[in-house]
């Protein structure tokens, strides 16, 4: 279990049997219904393309450097050895800060329940750290959904696109998105055609707002030092303008005085 | 403490009384029901009106907290205390309600102290969430004095005077720390933002216009007080104020023109979509109209001209926010949000608590006094030397 593992889903060989959907529902607790998006209750879902001749799995992507992670004001993300991305809800306040920040928009919330929790893959946490694989791995018959090391993942996902230049694109969804993910795709169509976003920066997305908030401390000593500095300067010159007001009101006086002698 | 007229029933009582009712209805039923059955909030739009109105919206207008705040007590132009206690108030009574919307609005709201001992300082939101927390106690520390008065308990009073600077640095930093912070939290989503508000600049954003908009709502705030309670209107010191609305919305146009220019968005703005039209009503309506209006030195010194001129710049502001938080990531047609009745009743219930809460609290309390009963206390008092003393 030194190795962070990894999913590699090859679009080409997808049938569209849906067992991977099954699985999941059955390993997770979850109601075995046909689904029309991720959700709560879909941690998996398989969506079809071009009349039902194309389908493409959605799930966690489990980002080496997760958004979500980093967004998680209590952190109740953790990225952990496996590789999976893992939530706790005793952590978690509902602020929902996850779901905006996830660029793949995989968090889902029980927006039916009284104390909601966010609903995601958890990559077979248990299963894989008992030796195992995930539940959809070993469900899939052809082998669109392969489990291993992501390294060896990677090489494989290569070796696929260049044993074979004509039936993929030669790209792998997954590699470098949001500073790469431990889940990566294979297709033969273009990634854009089929629902995934390309918009996502290559570099890990947490730095986005590390660059921001990394400041704040030396914003707040800077400003403080400023702020002490104007008023220093300011309640100066209100002393010599009391000073000085205190000596004309007395010279008056005095005047006074003098003159009612 | 006399209570006399509080049971004379006004309209505007009336409305404030119905608002406050359906919203805490509305509230009770969220927290029945949950939020999927009284909110239009859905797993492709998690935040709504309760988070793009009630707290963005809510922090910006306390803005003017920490800018009279710092006029008065950093840059030692005392002629701004008569709006400082006031303006005080408005910014505390904002973040009450911005806790108060946070609450109707987080998943498992009991959980929220969890902020205070679980750390991620990789969070934007940690940041925010400390900002609320630390914040809205130095305001309410800031604010004390006319409570303490009230109630003549001269020793505590005497405490909070002598840490008066200290405090009002605090509130600065960690004011101006809050609205860069709420802007920051968008950073984190290039990829589902329109291009006309995801910008890496909008925390400087933020801080810009909620300056504006805090000076614009002192304005309002002070023209109905005046009518609510009779007062004369501090018009020198208004217009004055008006005139750095006026440099500010100039400063905030410009950088925000810049800023579309350098990421090669201007041209979305002259696209026919949603999105560019309500960028247009945002950016032509509350700011460079009102930058117009107010450039004239006679809008500037007549009342209506004044109020109006504020009204924009608030809600230019208001769209501002509401356009990063909810329009920036509408999509038509899979991708659009309205908010339900119940997430507008919550919020217009807030909203006339707010109001009700001020008119309160300013009746009975010495809020708009200070520089008439207190003037010669107030010269002897003179925070400079508080300032110096600290120093030493």
């Amino acid at each position: 279990m030194s190795q962070s593992k990894g999913l590699l889903i090859d679009i080409t060989k997808c049938v569209g049997c849906r067992e991977c959907e099954r699985a999941c529902a059955e390993t997770n607790h979850l109601p075995q219904e046909s689904a029309t998006d991720l959700s709560a209750t879909h941690l998996t879902y398989v969506k079809s393309y071009n009349d039902e001749t194309v389908f493409v799995r959605r799930l966690c992507m489990h980002c080496n450097e997760p958004t979500c992670v980093s967004a998680c004001l209590v952190g109740a993300f953790t990225k952990t050895e496996t590789g999976a991305v893992l939530y706790d809800e005793s952590k978690c306040i509902g602020c929902r800060y996850c779901m905006q920040a996830c660029p793949f928009e995989v968090p889902r919330y029980e927006w039916g329940s009284l104390a909601p929790k966010i609903q995601k893959c958890r990559m077979c946490y248990e299963r894989i750290a008992g030796g195992g694989q995930t539940a959809c791995a070993e469900a899939c018959m052809f082998g669109a959904t392969v489990f291993g090391n992501r390294d060896d993942l990677v090489r494989e996902a290569r070796a696929r696109i260049d044993g074979n230049p004509h039936g993929y694109v030669d790209y792998v969804y997954g590699l470098s998105e949001a500073g790469g993910t431990s889940v990566l795709f294979l297709s033969a169509i273009p990634f854009e055609k089929l629902g995934f976003p390309m918009n996502i920066p290559k570099e890990p997305i947490p730095d986005l707002s590390w660059r921001v908030l990394s400041q704040v401390p030396k914003y707040a000593v800077a400003a403080g030092v400023l702020l002490f500095g104007i008023n220093w300067i300011t309640a100066r010159r209100t002393d010599v303008a009391r000073f000085e007001a205190e000596e004309r009101r007395r010279t008056i006086t005095e005047d006074r005085e003098r003159g009612r002698r | 403490m006399k209570f006399d007229g509080i049971f004379k029933l006004t309209f505007w009582k009336a409305v404030a009384i119905i608002l406050m009712a359906t919203g805490l209805a509305a509230a009770v039923e969220r927290f029945a029901l949950g939020l999927g059955a009284t909110t239009n909030l859905k797993d492709t739009f998690p935040w709504g009106i309760w988070i793009g109105f009630d707290i963005l919206v809510g922090v910006g207008l306390a803005a003017g907290g920490f800018t009279i705040a710092a006029t008065v007590y950093i840059f030692g132009i005392e002629r701004f205390r008569p709006i400082l206690r006031p303006t005080i108030l408005t910014a505390f009574l904002g973040y009450v309600l911005v806790i108060a919307g946070l609450m109707v609005d987080l998943g498992r709201p009991w959980a929220i102290w969890h902020a205070i001992i679980m750390w991620n300082p990789h969070s934007v939101m940690f940041e925010v969430a400390w900002c609320v927390m630390l914040y809205t106690t130095v305001l309410a520390l800031e604010f004390s004095p006319v409570i303490l008065e009230h109630f003549k308990l001269q020793r505590t009073l005497k405490v909070i005077k002598a840490v008066t600077i200290p405090l009002v640095i605090l509130g600065v930093i960690l004011s101006t720390l809050h609205q860069s912070s709420l802007g920051s939290l968008f950073l984190i989503i290039p990829g589902r933002m329109h291009p006309l508000w995801y910008s890496n600049i909008i925390p400087f954003l933020f801080i810009i216009s909620c300056v504006a908009a805090g000076l614009a709502m002192t304005i309002i705030e002070s023209f109905l007080s005046s009518r609510a309670f009779g007062r004369e209107v501090e018009l020198p010191l208004l217009s004055e104020l008006s005139r750095v609305i006026v440099v500010v919305l100039a400063l905030y146009f410009t950088v925000r023109v810049q800023d579309l220019m350098s990421r090669d968005a201007l041209k979305y703005v002259f696209m026919p979509t949603y999105q560019s039209g309500m960028f247009l009503v945002e950016i032509v309506l509350g700011v460079v109209l009102p930058f117009c209006l107010l450039l004239s030195r006679k809008v500037r010194s007549s009342r209506t001209g004044l109020f109006y001129s504020a009204v924009l710049v608030l809600l230019g502001f208001v769209a501002h926010r509401m356009n990063t938080a909810i329009t920036s990531m509408e999509h038509w047609p899979d991708r659009l949000y309205v908010p339900s009745v119940q997430e507008l009743c919550v919020t217009l219930g807030l909203v006339a608590f707010g109001f009700t809460a001020f008119a309160f609290i300013s009746r009975y309390f010495n809020v708009f006094g200070e520089a008439s009963h207190h003037a010669d206390e107030v010269r002897e008092e003179l925070p400079a030397d508080l300032a110096r003393a600290s120093f030493e």
